[in-house]
């Protein structure tokens, strides 16, 4: 059962600190929402673990499975079972779905390995039906002229696709209307199930598509900490009262 | 081994060169040379008796050695197009480069008969498995004269003369003399004039009335000597409602000193031809690569044109259709990637000469690091003709901020009974399309090989399959090298 375990870890971008002294284990199989109000936070943690270079970590570690990520390039990353579900994915024009996706799992072969090109589309299909995804969906240029909804679609069949241990859920809601969350929430929850389900970090601002994907775990991210854990009940708690109460219950804590 | 003239004997390159070809050549990174024994060889720099050696080497009519003879004085006196082009084309030191040299070999009829040497060097080229059968018909050129070639029996048949223009001239000069050097004039510029004056290789095609020839004639071209440089002539000629297709793909090792290649390409497609022209260019990066391509489109007749210009320190070609017949269709799709240290100055000329002609240029660049990428165009409509159309796409990808990409089209479409359109488009790939790709686990090389072929991949579609599989590798290889 492989994990990933974030041990007091700062990130800053530039001179500024963003993120200060977090800790989180995250178990295969299981997902943990952090909620946030905007700007605490959320997406610098998970594209500072992802590798994105704007981002540096200071102070910390990252580690799968035990071994430390922070030395590692963004694709090695990858392909050592970490995924990021981007916020705003990339257009790649010309280059289909299909092709994409082929190249990525391509990349995870041993030197010298050829891609078997009958099994890779057998499994393409297998995991578009799952998904409930159009076969013409593939063809298309990745994220060329796609609708929200299209787009975070394209990152969860890529997700599905590649299989990681640990996928980055970043704000996976947002820009979707709410027959699209759906269709994603579905899409996320198919691969929640089975021995290789992977461990979710869900990062979202909004309980709404808590009610859709429901958490094992919520943790809420203030000024680059986790300041409160808890099941399912703290994100209803919190879509209830509202990111001021918790503002309100930190105050004499943090004075 | 002994050059001909006296011209520059002293200068030690020439003696190092002429002592041992190979010497001082940096083989790393799929650059290589074989040694090769040069039976003919005419020594280094360019006088009056360069150009009667290789006319009398080549055994040719004296109207031959004439043509010759005046295209020298064509070329000395041209002054170099530096005015509006790179200055990089002062640095070519003529004195210096090598006009002729050849195996003595003559064409070879089978396989088995290519010498292993020759064998190996194509083994090297990277030539895939699926070409590899096609080597059959291979007429492939090893340095000046043709080593190896024999699909000519099996177009034979069909009455096609495909053979080099060595044998063309000897031949068939009853054909040749009628369209060789009508289409492009010596005079047309500095480097026509040169090869016009020194020319040696290249490919005679001649394709009968109504004869459609079936499998695609191609050829290799590679440069396998210092300092040596490489003036093919190609002359194909598809006669009324003939159709053909055409490929060359040049590989060229790396070597020390800058190397000349200017070849001269003319095509004639008579009333209702087809003629399809392939071009994978991957010069070495010190190779100065100019060259002038031009058809001419007659009633009816359709000649495309495929360019793809990876390799090489210069590049200037421009390939060009006259469309001087009526409903006569010209079309130039090219794609050039400017690495580090590279120019690629291409681009595209379509010259309306008849009513109701069309024209179709999609031009893509790739500019890397601080390679530079030029497009020049000219599309010509005079106020005379109607019914006239033009499209031109020109689309630029910059991979770094310090790459260089300019557009010079000049459009001149008179009267208004005629249609012209154009596009332009610069975009670059960006750090986060890149972070994107190798969150996927591309590396960063792969995520900008991915990107390039994705910005040329509706172009690279109309390739033949062969020729979009190398071209892709091509692309992996270059962005390796890109990245630090």
């Amino acid at each position: 059962m492989s994990q990933l375990e974030i041990k007091d870890l700062h990130i800053s971008i530039g001179d500024k600190p963003i993120v200060r002294g977090l800790n989180l284990t995250i178990q295969q199989g299981k997902v943990h929402a952090i909620m946030g109000p905007n700007g605490t936070g959320k997406s610098t943690l998970a594209k500072a673990i992802a590798g994105h270079p704007d981002y540096t970590i200071t102070e910390g570690d990252v580690r799968l499975d035990g071994k430390s990520v922070l030395a590692m390039q963004p694709d090695e990353r990858a392909r050592s079972g970490l995924f990021l579900a981007f916020q705003y994915p990339s257009e790649i024009p010309g280059v289909s779905i299909a092709n994409s996706l082929r190249a990525a799992v391509q990349a995870r072969l041993a030197e010298g390995e050829e891609l078997d090109a009958t099994a890779y589309y057998k499994k393409l299909y297998a995991k578009m039906d799952l998904l409930k995804i159009d076969r013409k969906f593939t063809s298309r240029a990745v994220n060329d002229g796609f609708s929200g909804g299209e787009k975070k679609r394209c990152e969860i069949l890529q997700m599905a696709m590649l299989e990681p241990k640990i996928a980055l859920m970043d704000e996976t809601d947002s820009g979707l209307d709410i027959d699209a969350l759906r269709i994603v929430a579905d899409g996320v929850n198919a691969q929640r199930s089975g021995p290789s389900a992977p461990g979710i970090m869900l990062i979202t601002h909004y309980q709404r598509l808590l009610d859709y994907i429901v958490p094992d775990y919520v943790h809420v991210l203030w000024d680059g900490r986790i300041v409160k854990s808890g099941d399912k009940s703290l994100a209803l708690e919190l879509e209830a009262k509202g990111y001021d109460w918790l503002k309100q219950e930190l105050a004499p804590a943090t004075a | 081994m002994k050059p001909l003239s006296d011209t520059d004997p002293a200068t030690p390159i020439a003696d190092e060169a002429a002592a041992n070809p190979v010497a001082g050549i940096d083989q790393t990174k799929g650059d290589f040379q074989y040694k090769v024994d040069y039976a003919f060889d005419a020594g280094t720099g360019l006088t009056e008796d360069t150009v009667r050696y290789i006319s009398t080497v080549k055994k040719e009519e004296p109207w031959i050695l004439e043509f010759r003879l005046k295209a020298l004085k064509t070329f000395l006196r041209k002054p170099m197009p530096t005015h509006w082009a790179t200055k990089d084309l002062e640095n070519i030191d003529f004195a210096k480069i090598r006009y002729y040299l050849s195996q003595g070999q003559k064409p070879k009829r089978t396989w088995d008969e290519v010498p292993d040497d020759i064998k190996k060097t194509f083994e090297r080229l990277g030539i895939p498995e699926q070409e590899r059968k096609f080597l059959a018909g291979v007429e492939a050129q090893f340095d000046s004269e043709a080593a190896y070639s024999n699909i000519k029996d099996i177009v034979a048949k069909q009455g096609v003369i495909f053979c080099n223009s060595t044998e063309g001239l000897r031949e068939h000069p009853e054909i040749f003399r009628k369209f060789f050097g009508k289409v492009i004039p010596t005079g047309d510029n500095k480097f026509s004039a040169l090869n016009s004056a020194v020319f040696s290789g290249g490919s005679f095609i001649y394709v009968p009335k109504g004869v459609k020839v079936a499998q695609p004639l191609q050829a290799y071209f590679r440069i396998n000597a210092e300092n040596f440089g490489q003036f093919e002539r190609t002359l194909i000629i598809a006669d009324e409602g003939a159709e053909v297709v055409y490929m060359e793909g040049c590989t060229a090792p790396k070597f020390s000193t800058s190397t000349l290649h200017s070849a001269v390409v003319e095509l004639v497609a008579l009333k209702g031809a087809k003629i399809q022209y392939i071009t994978v260019q991957n010069w070495a990066n010190n190779v100065f690569n100019l060259v002038t391509k031009r058809g001419v489109a007659h009633e009816d007749a359709e000649i495309k044109w495929i360019d793809c210009n990876i390799g090489s320190r210069l590049t200037m070609k421009y390939p060009g259709v006259v469309l001087k017949g009526e409903r006569a269709r010209g079309e130039v799709l090219s794609i050039a990637l400017a690495n580090d240290g590279q120019h690629q100055d291409t681009g595209a000329k379509m010259i309306h000469a008849a009513n109701n002609t069309t024209s179709n240029i999609i031009a893509k660049s790739i500019s890397v690091g601080q390679g530079r990428s030029t497009y020049r165009g000219v599309v010509h409509i005079p106020k005379h003709l109607k019914g006239c159309k033009n499209n031109t796409e020109c689309d630029a990808l910059l991979i770094n901020t310090n790459s260089r990409t300019d557009t010079y089209p000049a459009i001149s479409v008179r009267g208004d009974r005629n249609a012209t359109q154009h596009e332009a488009s610069v975009s670059k790939v960006s750090e986060d399309m890149i972070f994107y790709m190798q969150s996927r686990g591309l590396t960063e090389a792969q995520a900008m090989s991915l990107a390039v072929n994705g910005f040329i991949n509706d172009l690279a579609r109309q390739f033949p399959m062969e020729y979009s599989v190398e071209l892709k590798r091509l692309i992996d290889l270059e962005m390796e090298g890109s990245v630090g």
